[in-house]
């Protein structure tokens, strides 16, 4: 079971609050992310629900149990450090089986905990091994095996691939899906990486200086973003954000629209303007367009072979039923 | 230094400095090893050569040699012991956040800028004084009879001194040692629901023991020579002669040149015994 909620949590560091009062339920099984831009206190949230600080106000229930004053190992979490923070003195055996050691089961029991766990992560091979003999990715692995055989209520990741390279990390990623498939466990992952974010998350929790933006599906976050903010954040490439006469026109402040929802053509459009830098990524082209009139080039996705070229004209169609408006404090226009 | 070329440049440019390093080193060596040979009293006026090993075999066949070793090592034994785990303890504490944390830390540091004669004088005069001393009124105020303790405990009083001097050494590398300890390893030991003894067994004290290793080793290095402390409290009485001391005292209260050089030669032969087996017990500590 983990079944965890914030009632009223607040963080204040001294005069500074970092986190105001927050409410925020995690279902048991789920797998919920943090996302948000740097120093918005996604590792400070985490860290409250991991117990390592202290809460100044409100209350963390785990299961319907306040465990507001619950310290961190008997709150039946486990948490994988970014930096990993394997212990560079014990073998990958020893690293896994501490916490093990710490609750003071038989040997026997730690064994096959240890055991399981290693096949599991593909580390058999390596448990002899101290930490800085190993990899990256497998120094990922041993930190989330030290997680799993403890069997907690939950996992707490914080942002757990930065670490590794673009073809590691998306590997990994699947990884840790695959783990939450099978355990069912809740899983809380903090990241800064959207698209890790909209691949892995159940929920997406978006904060931005330590308030709750928006809290949905992907999909939700995707379709009908609350605001501006979770509308530029959401996405990649990012939402093309306009003002002025076009939002006028549509009884808007700001509208928004994605690249994947914009049209180009040689010949015809209502919006023109001049292709600027193209970036080809095979399977898609990305246009910077600069429309006339306007000094911030859009972002347009064409398919993978379209033939425009640095300076020509081009027109473009936005998918009208696909437009975002928000009024002047940001928020969406239904 | 890649290249041939830097290579044998950076040998040229090297080499006055080694040159000098082996003068400086060799002469001395050198002439110990020579008068060590020679039967040179100078107050009497003797320097016949030829003694042979005779001077050595003199040194190590008195009662006094080896005394003097069991001293030295009982001496060092005791200081290390009390400086590694009060240098442990001490860091632990001033890792703490603390009030006034800047000025503990230079508090705790001062003894170690007392050069020995002065704080072995403050500490025979000043401390374990049996009439006027602190630690006399300390105990007059429990209601105990004061220890006389550079008579009664003489050992015991000169590892204390020193202690006191080569504490903040310990303090200073071992604290940090423990600066240097990622705090994500401690939490992620606390979130693995180890309480503060395990945390301190299984994560700190092996982080540190590279930093240990060092105190060790260099303070053996610097404590086989502990001169000034016996010479100002004791004198070399009481069971406090160390091999260093067993040396001068041959040289200077004896004036036997060759004596008093073979028995240095002997001290540098076994403080380097000391050091071997330190480095096979405690160096497995500094590879990896
Ligand atoms: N111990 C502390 N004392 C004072 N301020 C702190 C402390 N820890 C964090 N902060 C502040 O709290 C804010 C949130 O920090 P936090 O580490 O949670 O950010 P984050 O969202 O995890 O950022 P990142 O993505 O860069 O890791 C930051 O502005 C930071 O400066
Ligand atoms: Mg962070």
């Amino acid at each position: 079971m983990g079944r965890i909620t914030l009632d009223k949590v607040r963080k204040a560091f001294g005069e500074v609050e970092v986190i105001p009062p927050l409410d925020l339920t995690i279902e048991d099984g789920e797998f919920v992310v943090f996302v948000g831009p740097s120093g918005c206190g996604k590792s400070t949230l985490l860290r409250l629900i991991a117990g390592l600080e202290d809460v100044t106000d409100g209350q963390i229930r785990i299961d319907g149990q306040d465990a507001t004053r619950v310290p961190p190992a008997k709150r039946g979490l486990a948490m994988v450090f970014q930096s990993y923070a394997l212990y560079p003195h014990m073998s990958v055996r020893k690293n896994i089986a501490f916490p093990l050691k710490m609750a003071g089961l038989p040997q026997a029991e730690q064994d096959k905990r240890v055991t399981n766990a290693a096949s599991v992560l593909n580390l058999t091979d390596y448990l002899e091994r101290r930490p800085g003999q190993l990899s990256g990715g497998q120094r990922q692995r041993v930190a989330i095996g030290r997680a799993i055989v403890r069997e907690p209520a939950a996992f707490l990741f914080d942002e757990p691939l930065s670490n590794l390279d673009a073809a590691l990390r998306v590997g990994m990623r699947l990884e840790i899906s695959e783990l939450h498939k099978r355990l069912e466990t809740t899983m809380i992952y903090v990241t800064h990486d959207q698209v890790e974010a909209m691949t892995m998350a159940d929920k997406i929790v978006v904060l931005r200086a330590g308030n709750i933006e928006q809290v949905g599906s992907p999909l939700e976050l995707y379709k009908e973003p609350r605001n501006l903010f979770v509308a530029g954040f959401i996405g990649s490439p990012k939402m093309n954000l306009l003002d002025g006469d076009e939002a006028a026109r549509r009884n808007a402040a700001t509208i928004g629209v994605r690249p994947e929802h914009i049209v180009p053509s040689a010949t015809e459009g209502p919006w023109q303007g001049t292709v600027g830098v193209s970036e080809h990524l095979g399977s898609d082209t990305f246009f910077h367009v600069h429309l006339d009139g306007r000094k911030e080039p859009i972002t347009v996705r064409a398919g993978g072979e379209v033939d425009m070229h640095h300076g020509d004209r081009i027109f473009l169609t936005p998918d009208e039923s696909r437009i975002h408006r928000f009024d002047a404090e940001g928020l969406r226009i239904p | 230094m890649a290249t041939q070329h830097s290579r044998s440049a950076a040998r040229v440019m090297m080499a006055p400095a080694v040159f000098l390093l082996l003068v400086w080193m060799l002469v001395p060596l050198c002439l110990t090893l020579y008068f060590s040979l020679l039967d040179y009293r100078p107050l009497r006026g003797t320097f016949d050569c030829c003694e042979g090993l005779g001077n050595y075999v003199r040194f190590v066949s008195s009662s006094a040699f080896q005394d003097s070793v069991v001293t030295t090592l009982m001496m060092v034994g005791g200081i290390l012991v009390i400086t590694v785990i009060g240098g442990i303890l001490l860091a632990l504490l001033l890792d703490q956040p603390i009030f006034g944390q800047g000025v503990v830390r230079i508090l705790v540091i001062a003894p170690f800028f007392v050069m020995p004669t002065v704080a072995a004088l403050v500490w025979k005069n000043m401390f374990m004084n049996p009439v006027n001393g602190l630690l006399a009124h300390l105990w007059r105020f429990f209601g105990a009879e004061p220890v006389e303790w550079l008579t009664n405990v003489p050992l015991l009083s000169i590892i204390i001194i020193v202690s006191w001097m080569w504490l903040p050494f310990a303090t200073l590398i071992l604290l940090t040692a423990i600066q240097s300890l990622d705090s994500e390893q401690l939490e992620a030991a606390e979130m693995d629901g180890a309480g503060f003894f395990s945390r301190f067994g299984y994560i700190i004290l092996p982080h540190m023991a590279r930093a240990i290793t060092v105190v060790i080793l260099i303070q053996t290095i610097f404590l086989l020579s502990i001169f000034a402390e016996i010479f100002v409290t004791t004198g070399g009485g009481f069971g406090t002669r160390t091999l260093t001391y067993l040396v001068y005292q041959r040289v200077i209260e004896s004036q036997n040149v060759g004596l008093g050089s073979a028995g240095g030669i002997i001290a540098v032969i076994l403080a380097n015994i000391v050091a071997f087996f330190l480095m096979r017990i405690v160096g497995k500590n500094l590879d990896a």
